[in-house]
């Protein structure tokens, strides 16, 4: 049932020295994508601990996106490379959980990227709408009481 | 001065909690000389309507091990909270779901076609299933509600305190039990173990090294274990790291590895994310596609990782 008037809700933690500028471009650029995004700015993107993620998605979420410095320039050296490996290991065990891989994606976008910042969030847009809403708090909770 | 009075019971556990409380061997006739046990459905023969005679507040402690699957368990979980003075959540399930909430990694229909229909000892041609309310000759015939989840007792009643391990150890459920009966109580809500990681406490620690790079995972049953080094620095998952200390090591001096059973810290809420997070980063490289060969390695990192606390994690089931 695929309802293309379902608008998700996707929160995005940001690196800020590259990705959030990044999205600072794309707005000052007047690029227009999605506004189903909501920003959270972070230090850098290996300080997205998975839990963040996962209390993302328990409290409404539809979708997870962490963006973070392409690799080889983190401002902390190893950052995104931790962000990369927590990034797959978590999609993995998300998937047990029942999450599809879809709705949680990691992206580098550097500071002169507005451009691709604006396209990758369109497009996680696009598929998680197909995907439809997770609606993690309605899930098995009626059947006890 | 009347002795106090003391129950003991069980939900969703596998006995292990109980055995616990006999293994307290010559301690135990110290406790049944400070207290007046009322209620042990394992152990003594009272029933459920002796606990629905005694007024509310009567029992100063009740003792509940398990977690919640039945829709009985609430109901004398609930009896239960209404006649004591004081509910402590007694091991891994009552705290923070235990084993039984791996269930929660599957669903109730999947559950009950395993259990009565594919199991291979089950002959079940005509494909009876155990039903909620049964109708015979103007009689009832009924069986308590499955929950669709397995939950932790503090999601059905308010919990004073948590005693944490599978199963609690001897000398933390005597401190508990003495701390009781005098009166010292922690504030309310407190886990009653030491709030710092198993790590903390562990002898290997102290020669692992500053930085530990993990180039390969292993598994316990295909791997010589080294009785010295710190599990993490032989590629073995030790949940050590993320785990309350308490326990006296138990697992580690027997040369295995931590599996979780008491639960995070009080800073932690979610061990999985929490353990996930710290094991992922130390995977000894930057490459997209070893990295990915790595993580293919652990055949199930929700089971590994929450094996005692998916019920209590912040996504508590699958969808
Ligand atoms: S990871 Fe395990 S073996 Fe290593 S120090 Fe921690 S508890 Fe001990
Ligand atoms: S080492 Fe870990 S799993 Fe073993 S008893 Fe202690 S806390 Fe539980
Ligand atoms: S500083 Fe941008 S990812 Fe580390």
């Amino acid at each position: 049932m695929f309802d293309k008037n379902f608008e998700p809700k996707i929160v995005g933690f940001l690196c800020r020295w590259c990705s959030y500028q990044g999205a600072d471009l794309a707005g000052t650029s007047r690029l227009e994508y999605p506004p189903n995004l909501t920003p959270i700015r972070v230090m850098c993107s290996g300080r997205v601990d998975p839990s963040f993620v996962m209390r993302a998605f328990a409290q409404g979420a539809d979708g997870v996106m962490i963006f973070g410095c392409h690799p080889g320039d983190c401002h902390y050296q190893e950052g995104n490379y931790k962000a990369l490996r927590r990034y797959t290991m978590l999609k993995k065990m998300l998937k047990q959980f029942g999450i599809e891989e879809g709705r949680f994606r990691l992206e580098w976008v550097s500071a002169a990227e507005g451009e691709r910042f604006a396209r990758v969030v369109a497009k996680a847009t696009e598929e998680i709408r197909e995907l439809g809403p997770l609606n993690w708090s309605k899930v098995r909770e009626a059947q006890y009481a | 001065m009347p002795k106090p009075k003391v129950a003991f019971y069980w939900n969703a556990s596998c006995g292990g909690c109980e055995e616990a409380v006999v293994d307290l061997n010559e301690k135990i006739l110290d406790v049944v000389a400070a207290v007046d046990i009322v209620f042990w459905p394992v152990a003594l023969d009272f029933k459920r309507k002796d606990v629905e005679a005694m007024p509310d507040g009567s029992i100063a402690v009740s003792f509940i091990n398990g977690a919640i699957r039945l829709s009985e368990q609430q109901e004398m979980t609930e009896m239960l909270r209404r006649k004591s003075g004081l509910v402590v959540a007694f091991g891994s399930c009552a705290h923070l779901g235990g084993i039984p909430g791996l269930a929660n990694f599957t669903t109730k229909e999947k559950i009950f076609q395993r259990a009565y229909q594919l199991s291979p000892s089950t002959m079940n041609s005509e494909g009876t299933y155990p039903i909620e309310l049964y109708q015979s000759d103007g009689h009832d015939l009924t069986l308590p509600r499955f929950f669709d989840q397995v939950l932790p007792l503090d999601r059905i009643i308010d919990v004073d305190y948590y005693l944490p391990g599978c199963p609690p150890p001897v000398d933390l459920i005597v401190a508990a039990v003495m701390a009781i009966l005098k009166g010292e109580l922690p504030p309310k809500g407190a886990v009653l173990s030491p709030n710092k990681a198993l790590c903390e406490s562990c002898e290997r620690n102290a020669a692992k090294p500053e930085k530990l790079a993990i180039k390969e995972i292993k598994r316990v049953h295909q791997t010589e274990l080294d009785a010295e080094k710190c599990f993490l620095e032989q590629g073995i998952v030790c949940l050590g790291p993320a785990t309350r200390s308490g326990c006296g090591e138990r697992c580690i001096s027997a040369n295995m590895p931590c599996r979780g059973c008491f639960g995070p810290t009080d800073q932690v809420k979610d061990q999985g994310a929490k353990f996930l997070s710290s094991f992922a980063s130390l995977l000894d490289t930057n490459d997209e596609t070893e990295i990915q060969k790595l993580v293919d390695t652990i055949v199930d990192p929700a089971g590994t990782f929450y094996r005692f606390s998916a019920p209590v994690s912040y996504l508590r089931h699958s969808k």
